[in-house]
């Protein structure tokens, strides 16, 4: 039996750090907590960065509610930068040395920055991942640039494009693959955002790559594509991904690459050897997990549904004794996306889904919750504007049930069972 | 005061719109927006449409004083 802790440190200041921050003085911990965060900013709330702060509706300010009587102390601005295990010490660029008894590291994920630097430091090339990247882009559409050309056909891509189309900014969207938002949804279903997309005024262009930038003055006045197209523009967003924040554990001991942190199914970090690290935890989109609903496959998401699922097992973990008391993170993944008017839900994971079936609402009605099948087995379901009938599909999702889940409801008289 | 909503809770019955029309709205069939940092007058709406949710997806508390702010317990 471990020692109940008196000095509680959380590495990340974001919402993985905060809702564990909350989970710990909810459960009772009275002891010292300090929370480390990389930006000058209090913990704030990032989904609405790629929206409403980009269009500029209500507050930018998206700072995270804190409980008045956290009784945390809060030190921003001040990256973490080595961890000794052995001395129970987290060190701060400042070279402050913080001890602890328990550790949680939610230093989460940075944008990946365009490969090419020369490009990437021209006047009008942006990335989007921080409240001070939001303000930046967010000034720059006020100026109501030509022409935005955004790279990459994941999620924050598309909703940026979407609050350009808001703003009546023409965009350009540059999509690798050959039907976008593939790896979260499938291809039918990504297909069918591409489609409202291009309905709403997006230059959408599939199987599509920057070959290189044009500059003047310093300034992005156009892009080249591998194809020869050139496009001119004075705007440019690489969505192209993220970066694990993992290099300050380097040198540590703990199991931590671009793949994120690796922990066991209690949020333990874990060594090279495989070994618990004693007192250490994780969070988080930097936390690499084995996810119970997937046969325990390693996974890492960038989700904030588990984000703040996973602090509070890490919490309650932490504050547990033995293992013997602590429970398992077992959270669904699950996400939401709002773009050209859509509010797109996903539970579960879609990667490996070999069939496809609407089982509430259709395609041409834009209006849908479509369940996902691997191996005869439900293992995700996704919804377009009908998050209601979502958590029915959830519990099918947890129990493993058949694929498809529900097949006698009286208003799904024939569901076809389709490629994904 | 500050305000976060779990938009995977939500489900779109929009009773917070009702209940504090200025900081709630929606784009769209299901798409939530809302004031993340509604003034303190806005209180009395805020805890409205907290109340009124049925799927309890709205959290507010007070500004963190500034005082809060680098100090220990």
């Amino acid at each position: 039996m471990t020692t109940p802790p008196e000095r509680i440190v959380v590495v990340g200041a974001s919402l993985a750090g905060l809702a564990a921050a909350h989970a710990l003085r909810e459960r009772g911990y009275a002891g010292r907590l300090t929370l480390v965060g990389a930006e000058p900013h209090r913990p704030y709330d990032r989904p609405p960065l790629s929206k409403q702060v980009l269009r500029g509706l209500y507050s930018a300010d998206t700072t995270l509610p804190c409980h008045p009587d956290l009784r945390a102390e809060f030190r921003l601005g001040q990256p973490a930068t080595r961890l000794d295990l052995t001395g129970r010490v987290v060190e701060c660029e400042d070279g402050s040395r913080l001890p602890y008894d328990r550790l949680l590291i939610a230093t989460g994920t940075r944008a990946r920055p365009w490969p090419n630097p020369e490009e990437a430091a021209l006047a009008g090339v942006f990335t989007l991942r921080d409240r001070d990247d939001a303000e930046r882009l967010g000034a720059h559409l006020r100026t109501k640039p030509q022409r935005v050309v955004l790279v990459g056909g994941g999620f924050i891509g598309f909703e940026v494009a979407s609050t350009c189309r808001d703003l009546d900014i023409p965009v350009t969207l540059l999509v690798r693959d050959a039907v976008p938002l593939t790896a979260a949804l499938g291809p039918r279903l990504g297909g069918l955002i591409g489609e409202v997309a291009r309905e709403k005024g997006v230059d959408l262009r599939l199987e599509s790559e920057i070959e290189r930038m044009e500059g003047e003055a310093g300034r992005l006045a156009a892009v080249i594509l591998k194809d020869g197209t050139r496009i001119e523009t004075d705007c440019l967003v690489a969505a192209i991904g993220t970066l694990r924040n993992v290099e300050w554990l380097d040198g540590s001991g703990l199991e931590a690459d671009a793949g994120g942190l690796r922990c066991d199914a209690f949020c333990r970090a874990l060594l090279h050897d495989g070994r618990v690290a004693e007192g250490v935890f994780c969070a988080g989109d930097v936390a690499r997990w084995p996810n119970p609903h997937d046969d325990d496959a390693l996974v890492a998401v960038e989700h904030w549904g588990n984000a703040r699922a996973q602090a509070e097992t890490a919490a309650a973990n932490m504050l547990a004794g033995d293992a013997s008391a602590m429970r398992r993170h077992d959270h669904l993944p699950d996400f939401w996306s709002q773009q050209f008017g859509l509010t797109i839900k996903l539970v579960g994971l879609t990667e490996g889904a070999d069939a496809l079936a609407v089982v509430h609402g259709s395609f041409e009605e834009r209006r849908l919750v479509a369940a996902f099948g691997k191996a005869g087995r439900t293992v995700a379901a996704a919804a377009i504007d009908s998050a209601r009938w979502l958590p029915a599909y959830k519990a099918a999702i947890r129990e493993r049930a058949p694929f498809p889940p529900i097949e006698d409801a009286v208003d799904q008289p024939r569901i076809r069972v389709q490629e994904p | 005061m500050k305000v976060v909503v779990d938009l995977n809770r939500c489900q779109a019955y929009a009773q917070c719109i009702y209940a504090a029309p200025g900081h709630f709205a929606l784009h769209g069939r299901e798409a939530l927006v809302y004031d993340p940092s509604p003034d303190e007058t806005a209180r009395g709406e805020i805890e409205r449409a907290i109340h009124a949710c049925p799927v309890r997806a709205i959290t507010a508390y007070p500004d963190a004083a500034d005082a809060a702010a680098g100090e220990a317990r």
